[in-house]
């Protein structure tokens, strides 16, 4: 077998499964790897070693006894550290939250416990997951085990570089606009944002509740999918998660892509996205259609508003969702101003960070007395319309494949005072969470040493048909088999 | 309309944000640079079109009125800075006169 820390999060469970590695060997194996390459990489914030040995060891008890162990048994993963795990420090990259221990699980954690995976760490992410480079986190940025000197795209930053820098075979991210699918494409691995309605929000630290979902983050399609299966479904503790159809991995698996029918839409190709990322787009349309499948170029005429009314929508939720870290319940509490009103003003001021400020000022301003009509309103409208050109592409479609990322991973500070270029880093996968529409980016090339990703979009719960297509791509290319060597 | 410094501070006030005079002028070019973009959604036309709050296919979801246990007093003030008697404890709200 080869090293432990090389294999897919499939082939772990098997091994566990059948007997050939304990969970507790996996772990370890896991551990090790951290220890080796997380001064370099700062990819987790929190390493549970001792829980995540004590489960190990529960997992092998388990097989020992004959007992039935769970689909992901064994399986080392890591959270994003805006995911609640019950007495396990969950900070959302954000100094205000610093020390706090949820004092429950969300519903994803616990579910993929049940599912028998170890939990190794949380993982770094811009504050409160607002951001396209991990480097908004407060507790310093993570960087790209392609290139140290680049960033691993965000927010899920530090979800991805886990994955990439094999510390973990499979991690859980969040993305509001782009923070599972563009940090997956920077670093060269799977990540899926979910159909809106999916996956519990539960114990999900909220930024913008209407957009926020949890997806699956891993080096291949299947492994990806697994992940999926063990988190979806309807939960009562989420009344926005809905009763679909059961995904199953398997059905991903299955199966090929003859007479799949893909739209290639325009508006994803043009300017401000590198030369060497249109390329491979197109290289890889041209192997989807080698292996049975049609593709035509499209038209979504209102995507080009996503930006703009994802930067009303989110920051106006964003605001409210924010108005609970007031120095009260949990988090931070900074000595200094006068009265209740003064200690809050105060410990928000030390806090948050520029960006988290920015994104509460923008959204308070769009939801004030005079302005509500003018911004908000507008925007959930034309969140209507965009929602309404997806739909009319997916009566003659079933998938859209763009471009994840304009380009490939940029270097650390090169954007961090250009907040509005960074933002543009997230122009291809906005109109994804607009829509509500599943979304995965799936490596499709290289430029420079860095890794280039393929959007695939499809129909809402339909995670099947858009990770089909994904696993299809996979099979028949080369580039997730690509590994970086982390130099130190 | 481009913002003014007048207008963060006021907004900042609304979100219970006390800033800096140099935060506040970062802040507000940047957020003026960002609501540039905004511009471009007046061009659409969007009568009579319904807004969309959220895009999941559900609405009014419903459970039983049934009480269930809920998490301990002591476990929900773990959390909080300073908490006593049972009782998460704030500054005084209202002065005395």
């Amino acid at each position: 077998m080869k090293p432990l820390t090389h294999c897919s999060l499939r082939a772990l469970r098997d091994a566990v499964r059948s007997g050939e590695v304990s969970a507790r060997e996996v772990a370890q194996a896991h551990l090790d790897r951290i220890t080796e390459v997380e001064p370099a990489i700062s990819a987790l914030l929190a390493v549970t070693a001792d829980d995540a040995l004590a489960q190990a060891d529960a997992v092998d008890a388990a097989r020992s006894r004959g007992d039935k162990i769970g689909p992901l048994a064994g399986v080392p993963i890591a959270l994003k550290d805006v995911i609640c795990t019950r007495g396990v420090a969950t900070t959302c990259g954000s100094r205000i939250l610093a020390g706090w221990k949820p004092p429950y699980d969300a519903t994803v954690a616990a579910r993929i416990r049940e599912a028998g995976a170890v939990m190794l760490g949380k993982a770094n992410c811009d504050e409160f997951a607002m951001g396209s480079s991990t480097e908004n986190s407060a507790y310093g940025p993570t960087r790209n085990p392609w290139n140290l000197a680049c960033v691993p795209g965000g927010s899920s930053g530090g979800s991805a570089a886990a994955v990439a820098a094999r510390e973990v075979a499979g991690s859980l991210g969040s993305d509001t606009g782009g923070s599972i699918r563009q940090p997956a494409a920077l670093c060269g691995i799977v990540g899926l944002k979910p159909t809106y309605g999916r996956v519990s929000r539960f114990g999900l630290v909220a930024y913008a509740s209407s957009l926020d979902q949890i997806g699956p983050m891993a080096r291949s399609v299947e492994d990806a999918a697994l992940l999926l299966e063990a988190i979806c479904g309807l939960d009562p503790l989420d009344s926005t998660s809905v009763d679909a159809a059961p995904f199953t991995a398997t059905a991903v698996t299955r199966g090929d892509i003859r007479g799949l029918r893909i739209g290639v839409p325009r508006e994803f190709l043009g300017d401000g996205v590198d030369g060497p990322v249109v390329a491979a787009v197109r290289a890889a349309v041209e192997a989807l259609c080698a292996m049975g499948a049609t593709a035509e170029e499209c038209s979504l005429r209102t995507v080009r508003h996503s930006l703009a009314t994802y930067y009303i929508l989110a920051p106006a939720e964003a605001s409210s969702n924010l108005a609970r870290y007031d120095g009260v319940r949990f988090g931070l509490r900074a000595e200094g101003g006068s009265g209740h009103a003064g200690m809050t003003e105060a410990s928000r001021e030390a806090g948050f960070g520029a960006e988290t400020k920015q994104r509460i000022l923008v959204g308070t301003y769009a939801l004030s007395a005079g302005y509500y009509d003018a911004y908000y309103l507008r925007a959930q409208k034309v969140r209507t319309l965009i929602r309404r050109d997806f739909d009319a592409a997916f009566e003659r479609f079933d998938v859209l494949v763009t471009p994840t990322s304009p380009t490939v991973a940029f270097g650390i500070g090169e954007k961090s005072d250009d907040p509005l270029a960074m933002k543009l880093a997230d122009v291809c996968t906005l109109p994804a969470n607009m829509a509500g529409i599943p979304g995965v980016s799936i490596p499709c090339g290289m430029d420079r040493g860095l890794p280039i990703g393929l959007q695939i979009m499809g129909r809402s719960f339909d995670e099947e048909t858009t990770l089909r297509a994904a696993y299809a791509y996979e099979q028949a290319t080369h580039w997730h088999t690509l590994r970086p060597e982390v130099n130190r | 309309m481009p913002l003014t410094l007048d207008d963060v501070r006021r907004v900042a006030r609304l979100a219970r944000l006390e800033l800096t005079d140099d935060e506040a002028a970062v802040q507000l070019r940047s957020i003026n640079e960002l609501m540039e973009r905004f511009e471009s959604l007046r061009e659409l036309d969007v009568e009579g079109i319904e807004p969309t709050a959220h895009s999941a296919p559900i609405n009014n979801v419903l459970r039983e009125d049934a009480a269930r246990p809920s998490l301990p007093r002591d476990e929900a003030l773990a959390g909080a800075p300073d908490a006593r008697e049972g009782c998460f404890a704030v500054p005084l709200i209202l002065e005395a006169s």
